[in-house]
This record gives C-alpha cells, sequence and structure tokens, in this order.
C-alpha cells in the first residue's frame, strides 16, 4: 500500500461489493424474527443518515433542517396511499419527488449562506413546514396525523404481514438500492467536485467548478432520498406523525450520523444502527435515562480525538476513507 | 384597540425574556465563533435552581433568584474552564454535537433531580398583584419583565461600550490576536463573558417561567427560538438582539392572539425575511 492519499481517494470503491456485505448483513437479521418491526425502522433510519451524509459528510453543510424532506416524503406517501393509490412503490416514487422538489425550492433560499445563518435557515423551512402540516388538517390530519391507510402488496406479490418480516425487508431492499446509487453518485466527477467543495470552496470556482450548482444538485439529490426514507417510514408503520418533522429527529440524525462517521456513506449505515440498538434498550429502561447515554456518546465523541479513535477502529485499511479524513484535515 | 395593547405588552414582555435569555449566546458566538446549543439549558438550570431555593427551600424570592443567577454563573464559568474552551477553535459541526450532548445531558440530569412535572417558583405577594397606570392595569410581573429587560439592555450597553471590561471585550471580537498581543488576558474576558451570558439566562429562565414552563425539555424546547433571535440580531451585537427579540416576540404573540392554528409560522417567515435580506441580523455591526 504505497499509494499516496489523493490516489486513495480517486480510487474507485466497489459500489456492488458494498451492497452485497449490506444485504448479508441485513439479511441476517432474519434469523431474529422477534426484533423485524425494530430492524426495519433502523433500515429507514440508516436510508435518512444515508442522505444526511451527502449534505453533512459530502458537501461538508452542517445542518438541522434534514428532517423536512423526511417529513415531506412521509406525508406525501401517506396522502397518495390514502387518496389515490395503495401501491407501494408509486407512494415511494410520490416521497422521492416529495422530498427532492423540497430540497430543491428550500436550498434556492438557504444555500446563498453559510455557516451558523445556513444552519438556522435550514432549522426555520423545517419548522415552517411542521407548522403548515399542524395547520393544513383537511390533508394532514392535524397533530392527530395520518393513519389508516393500507398498503397493497409489494410488486403485487408480498402483502405486508402482522410480523413485519415483509416490511422489513422492503425496507432493507430500497436501503440497499438507494446505497447503490449514492455510492455511484459520489465517487462520479460530480460527487469529487462536491468533496472538492468540501474541501476547499476558494479554490473549486478558480477550477471551473460552478459552486452554488454543484451544491444545489447534492442538496437535491439528500432530499430524493431523505424523501423516500420518509415515505418508506409512512408505510411500514401505517402512520405520519408531526414529529416526523420534529426538531430531534434532525438532531438524532445527526447524532447517528457522527457516530458512525461522516463523509464515509457506510458510516452512517453503522451509526443509525447502533443509535437505534441503544436507544431501542435504553429508553426500554427509561426514556431519561437513554439522554444520558446519547448525550455523554456525543461529547465523547467530540473529545476525544478522531485520528486515534479512527485509527483504532480500523484494523483493516479503507483505503477511500482515509481519502475523506485527509479531506476533513485540511478543512478544518 | 383593547386587543392590540394585550398584544403589544404581551409581546414585549415576552421579547423581553427571549433577550435575556438571547444577549448571552449572541455574545458568545459573536466574541468566540462558539455555537453553545446548551444556552438554553442554562436557562433551565436558571429557573430550576429558583424554583427549589424558593419553593423547597423557602428562600426569599430576590434572595432565591440572584442565588440561582449566581449559581448557575458559576457552572457556566467551570464548565467553559474546563472543556468548552477546548472547543473554540473545532469546526460548527462539533461544536453543535457536543453542546447538543451537553443538553441531553442537562436535560436528562433535571428529570432525574426534580421529576418531569413543571416547576413553578412562587411569586411573592409585591408581583403577584397588578399595578395601576391610569388608563389600564398591568400584571405587575410584566412590569417585572419588561423593567428587567430594559436594564439588561442599558447596562449590557454601558459595560461594552463604556467599561475597561468593554473596551477588551470589543478588542478581543475584533481582533483576537493582537489584543493578546496588548496583554489583554483573552481567556479571562472570554471566561467571565461566557459565565455572565449564562447568569443572564439563569434571569431570563426566571422570568419567563410562566410563558416557557419549566419542564425537563426545556433545553430543547426553546432552543430554537433562542437560536432564531441571535440570527436574525446579527451575532454579538447586542441592540440587534433587543430590536430582533422585541419584534419576533410581538409577532409570535400576535399570531398566537390572532391565528394560533398557525403555530409558529409567522415567527419563522419573518425570520427567512429578515435573514434573505439582511444575512448578516439586523444590526450587525461592520466588522
Amino acid at each position: 500500500m504505497n499509494r499516496t492519499d489523493t490516489e486513495r481517494a480517486l480510487a474507485p470503491s466497489s459500489p456492488l461489493r458494498h451492497c452485497v456485505v449490506i444485504a448479508g448483513v441485513g439479511l441476517c437479521g432474519l434469523l431474529l424474527p422477534d426484533q423485524w418491526p425494530l430492524l426495519a425502522r433502523i433500515a429507514v433510519m440508516a436510508l435518512f443518515v444515508l442522505s444526511l451524509d451527502l449534505v453533512v459528510g459530502i458537501a461538508g453543510l452542517a445542518t438541522l433542517g434534514h428532517v423536512a424532506f423526511f417529513g415531506m416524503g412521509a406525508y406525501a406517501a401517506g396522502i397518495v396511499a390514502l387518496r389515490w393509490t395503495a401501491d407501494p412503490l408509486l407512494g415511494l416514487a410520490a416521497g422521492a419527488a416529495a422530498g427532492a422538489a423540497t430540497a430543491a425550492v428550500s436550498g434556492l433560499l438557504v444555500l446563498r449562506y453559510q455557516g451558523f445563518t445556513f444552519l438556522m435557515l435550514t432549522v426555520a423551512v423545517a419548522q415552517i413546514l411542521h407548522s403548515l402540516a399542524n395547520k393544513l388538517r383537511g390533508w394532514t390530519g392535524g397533530d392527530d396525523g395520518l393513519s389508516g391507510f393500507a398498503i397493497d402488496p409489494v410488486l403485487g406479490i408480498a402483502p405486508f404481514d402482522l410480523e413485519g418480516k415483509v416490511a422489513y425487508l422492503y425496507a432493507l431492499a430500497v436501503l440497499v438500492g438507494s446505497y447503490y446509487v449514492v455510492r455511484h453518485i459520489v465517487d462520479s466527477p460530480f460527487g469529487l467536485s462536491v468533496r472538492g467543495i468540501h474541501q476547499c470552496r476558494p479554490r473549486m470556482p478558480a477550477l471551473g467548478t460552478p459552486v452554488g450548482r454543484q451544491l444545489w444538485k447534492i442538496y437535491v439529490v439528500a432530499g430524493l432520498f431523505a424523501g423516500m426514507a420518509g415515505a418508506v417510514s409512512a408505510q411500514i408503520s401505517g402512520i405520519v406523525g408531526l414529529d416526523s418533522f420534529g426538531f430531534s429527529l434532525s438532531a438524532e440524525a445527526l447524532v447517528m450520523l457522527i457516530l458512525g462517521g461522516a463523509g464515509r456513506l457506510y458510516g452512517a449505515l453503522i451509526g443509525a444502527a447502533i443509535f437505534m440498538v441503544l436507544h431501542h434498550t435504553a429508553s426500554s429502561i427509561n426514556p431519561y435515562h437513554w439522554l444520558f447515554v446519547i448525550g455523554g456518546l456525543l461529547m465523547v465523541i467530540v473529545l476525544v480525538p478522531r485520528e486515534s479513535l479512527a485509527s483504532w477502529l480500523r484494523a483493516v485499511p479503507r483505503p477511500w476513507a482515509n481519502g475523506a479524513r485527509a479531506g476533513k484535515r485540511e478543512a478544518a | 384597540m383593547q386587543i392590540l395593547a394585550n398584544i403589544l405588552i404581551d409581546g414585549i414582555s415576552y421579547g423581553m425574556v427571549l433577550f435575556i435569555i438571547s444577549v448571552g449566546l449572541s455574545i458568545t458566538l459573536g466574541l468566540m465563533r462558539f455555537i453553545n446549543l446548551a444556552h438554553g439549558a442554562f436557562a433551565m438550570t436558571g429557573g430550576y435552581l429558583a424554583a427549589w431555593l424558593v419553593r423547597t427551600q423557602s428562600w426569599g424570592y430576590a434572595v432565591g433568584v440572584a442565588a440561582a443567577v449566581l449559581l448557575t454563573a458559576a457552572l457556566g464559568a467551570v464548565l467553559e474552564a474546563v472543556v468548552l474552551r477546548r472547543l473554540y477553535r473545532r469546526s460548527e459541526l462539533d461544536q453543535v454535537l457536543f453542546t447538543i450532548g451537553l443538553a441531553f445531558v442537562f436535560v436528562a440530569a433535571t428529570n432525574l433531580a426534580f421529576g418531569p412535572q413543571v416547576q413553578l417558583i412562587p411569586l411573592p405577594p409585591w408581583l403577584a398583584g397588578s399595578v395601576d397606570l391610569g388608563m389600564r392595569t398591568l400584571p405587575m410581573q410584566r412590569v417585572l419583565v419588561i423593567a428587567m429587560g430594559a436594564a439588561v439592555a442599558l447596562l449590557c450597553g454601558l459595560v461594552v461600550a463604556r467599561s475597561r471590561f468593554g473596551v477588551w471585550l470589543r478588542a478581543a471580537v475584533d481582533n483576537k490576536h493582537a489584543a493578546a498581543a496588548l496583554g489583554i488576558n483573552i481567556r479571562l474576558v472570554s471566561g467571565l463573558t461566557f459565565a455572565a451570558g449564562c447568569g443572564l439566562a439563569a434571569l431570563g429562565g426566571v422570568l419567563g417561567a410562566e410563558l416557557m414552563p419549566l419542564e425537563p425539555y426545556y433545553a430543547l424546547k426553546y432552543l430554537v427560538l433562542v437560536l432564531v433571535v441571535v440570527a436574525v440580531g446579527g451575532m454579538g451585537s447586542i441592540a440587534g438582539t433587543l430590536a430582533a427579540a422585541l419584534l419576533l416576540g410581538v409577532i409570535e404573540t400576535a399570531s398566537k392572539y390572532l391565528a394560533s392554528e398557525y403555530g409558529s409560522l409567522f415567527f419563522f417567515v419573518a425570520m427567512i425575511l429578515v435573514l434573505s435580506a439582511r444575512p448578516q441580523g439586523l444590526l450587525r455591526r461592520a466588522a
């Protein structure tokens, strides 16, 4: 392994191999029939955090309003199922479209700003949608939320069952498919230019990259996948509530991302899995004690030097992750 | 007319509470470039301490509140000296994460110590009554809040503009390295400013306890409001924070009176409008 950091950063990873590993790990969950609903939630959150990683880890934009896209996807899927069609894939498409459209419109406003102002504007967008969802009772059910919609069998053959097996496999399939696409996007020339913007924003226009447009594109892509996560969440749980626009969901997603490591995509999946399992265990004991766990974890993650932690965790070298980390150091 | 007067009075006292809580965060952000999402936790700590001292320990209201403010300031100073100082040069994301984690721990600890129910700070007789202003009567508590807000604004303005400490503070904001080279103890200035901000947050938490009930999730629930006030006012600007707090306080109160089903919609729309026109905030002074 004598390659330089740059060569490592540019070396193509193999999306297919990653997907096989994720699907393999996921399918092991089939051995735990009691935990299928939890595993399905993990897959949904992993997809949401994966899309957050595009904004935070890849593009380097700290956001606390990513939940706007998740919520729009969830409500879109719920409304489609209630009013038009119960087909899960059409609902998924509607959720993706709603998330992408929300990101496209709000991105035009918020991406003009950086740092703290950007952070606050993302919060504001999510809070405005929260207020609207509360207000437009005719469509969203207000604070009762949406419920009572049935979803047709997936592809017409696999009906959603009470044990949650099909729901789990459906969520896992959407996650693996999305990971494949996201991995390709991140490794494409477009993805490289976005990572370049993260590393050194002033340099990229000099290289001919339209910074604003590239950031807007990645923001829309992230909105699309967050919308899909929301849609799957609505379909497998059968309810959509105001909490899918909640500030705490945004904060939790950020926690999951940092827990697993930002900027590496697979970190989003690991972080979501660890967080959800911890959450499930700790909050079944006492929901407040759970906050001690997660609060302490967050502080430790920030205080312990990343390099030593990462090198300790990483016995097997992962070429492209090193590249991403080198970029992080430059940006810091 | 009646409703307009009510909106103005309630809105201004709400805005004053927001101002007292936010001004410390605004200075912290402006001076130290430190995004402190645990700021709401300090306001909560102040409120809880006051409730505990006044109700359970039967201290006098004024003494209990003063003690709560001082204790919270001391807690802030200790935290700043021990851990938060290490984060000043870290990325925004690191600061956001650490302070959210800190806020979570505050929430959990508060619940452990006091339980999940809402805490009340009993008002002494001289605050529970109302005062006659000739044309109408006002609850004494509102008058106190507005007077305290004005006093805090005046005091902060005077300290920053006139005192020796204010000179150090402004020097540290404008050019940290030059100020340090001139022998100003940046570390001390940062620490004292942070502690003062925490103390003010505590005061706001006490005064606002009627509008923002003291419960364990307080630290996170009202955080967004405080952050919006700081963003709209412009980080580090005391006058801007006051203007933003009053503007947003009146807007929020008006929408509660006139269109309560919209929640905080107008509050956030106002924020987007102001930030679109003035990304640096209402009254951000030129750096």
